[in-house]
């Protein structure tokens, strides 16, 4: 995490640029926006000091409404930018925005990989279950019985489970949210910033226009009935056996973040040009 | 799970002035949200309704600032109120939105939210020890109470749209 600027009280209104948000109304996507700059502000972290990163989709458009340094990035690829970025520049809190599609589907391989080689960012998963922005395809983690006119009699196919995967491929944070519960969303993304490590935040963010029996989620919704656990076997078991709405910290590794040294290799590249000379 | 856990401790006058502004001020905030939304889809009647309701909290938050007289009302409500896993009470839900909504609709957000306030004071005027903090919470119910009469008369001009105002027969693509 980068460094606390403790002579300012920073609000949310200094984490929100003047762009308006074109995500439909209702959508979850705004609780998530909100929870964002409200982690920043409890962080006291200088707007200039934060970078989001993204791919596409709908989630993905956060970096522009937010005053922080952004890239809304190619499908899929934002954990690999993001990954480039934090190594590069320790200094900066680096947060990353995906959606279930965007995060599982084209970028699920980055997400295996990002999880196995731990850099100390923050990784956040708006889940919605659909492929939003392109009318409403199953997603990885559509329920193998969503009918609709674009999966007809649903895709029979089992949903991933994201926070196991992330779990088995090392991930040293994960945690899940509800987007409706933007104050305790905040407070779980504030600890996903200062734990050290690639911290995993899925957050069930509901699509009102391609499902709307999302709606549902916010009385389905219950706070994890235990805390948090250190112990990987553990938190394989509780993840593994919950019901998909277990909301909280799940799981807080231990496991020391990959940071190779900035500047340590210290080559001139006219040298290394020659060792490619034809 | 108690949507009311987390709500912040009111010990004297100033808590209580402090989260009674910012109950205000978030209700202005999230109004101003669902106008903003409602400017990007295009539907200018609900701009209009959504800035009314947040001037007339932004009012009613200024009432309370001038109430508390020098004490810092803002700084204060910054550090103590904080309501935990629920929205602050007069917030409306962001939820509930929708593109084609109607004023009938907002003023429902609205009545939601006056009569989650009312309640929210109600339980302070039950739950204070300190008389001080009674007879404040006291008027605020009552302030409340005005404001829940003011949306339901201003519901008879609106009536309940029948069950096709969500019909749209061009629905949202992609929204770029």
């Amino acid at each position: 995490m980068s460094t606390v600027d403790t002579q300012r009280a920073y609000k949310q209104a200094d984490y929100k640029s003047d762009i308006k948000p074109i995500w439909c109304p209702g959508c979850g996507d705004y609780h998530v926006l909100m929870s964002f700059t409200r982690a920043f502000a409890q962080l006291g972290l200088p707007p200039e000091q934060i970078a989001v990163i993204s791919g596409i989709g709908c989630s993905s458009r956060i970096p522009a409404y937010t005053n922080c340094y952004g890239f809304h990035g190619v499908h899929g690829r934002s954990l690999a930018l993001a990954a480039g970025l934090k190594v590069t520049r320790p200094d900066l809190t680096v947060v990353v925005a995906s959606g279930d599609g965007d995060g599982y589907s084209i970028g699920g391989n980055h997400f295996l990989h990002a999880c196995r080689r731990n850099v100390d960012m923050t990784y956040v998963v708006m889940d919605n279950h659909i492929y939003g922005m392109t009318k409403g395809q199953p997603s990885p983690t559509t329920e193998p019985e969503f009918d609709t006119a674009l999966s007809p009699g649903g895709t029979k196919v089992r949903p991933f489970h994201p926070l196991v995967v992330a779990l088995a491929s090392g991930a040293n944070f994960i945690a899940r949210c509800f987007s409706g519960e933007p104050n305790e969303t905040a407070a779980v993304l504030v600890e996903a910033i200062k734990h050290p490590g690639f911290s995993f935040v899925e957050i069930l963010s509901p699509c009102v226009t391609f499902r709307p029996d999302e709606k549902a989620w916010k009385d389905l919704v219950h706070p994890a009935p235990v805390a948090a656990t250190t112990d990987p076997g553990k938190a394989a078991r509780r993840i593994m056996t919950d019901d998909g709405f277990n909301i909280g910290i799940l799981y807080r590794g231990n496991r020391t973040p990959f940071q190779p040294a900035v500047g340590a290799i210290n080559i001139d590249l006219s040298e290394l040009e020659k060792d490619f000379e034809l | 799970m108690s949507k009311t856990a987390g709500n912040p401790k009111i010990s004297n006058l100033n808590d209580l002035l402090a989260v009674a502004y910012q109950v205000e001020i978030d209700a202005v905030d999230r109004y101003n949200v669902l106008a903003d939304q409602m400017e990007t889809h295009n539907n200018p009647e609900l701009v209009k309704v959504f800035r009314d309701l947040a001037r007339a909290e932004g009012i009613h938050g200024e009432e309370i600032r001038r109430l508390a007289g020098d004490f810092d009302v803002a700084a204060h409500a910054r550090d103590i109120a904080k309501f935990g896993r629920a929205d602050s009470p007069e917030e409306a839900d962001l939820g509930a939105a929708h593109y084609l909504m109607t004023p009938w609709h907002a003023l429902q957000l609205s009545l939601a939210g006056e009569e989650r306030a009312l309640a929210y004071f109600t339980s302070i005027v039950e739950t204070a020890k300190d008389p001080k903090v009674k007879a404040l919470a006291a008027e605020l119910v009552e302030e409340e109470a005005e404001h829940v009469s003011l949306v339901h008369r201003l519901l008879r001009r609106y009536p309940k749209p029948d069950d096709s105002w969500a019909d749209d027969l061009d629905p949202p693509v992609s929204q770029e």
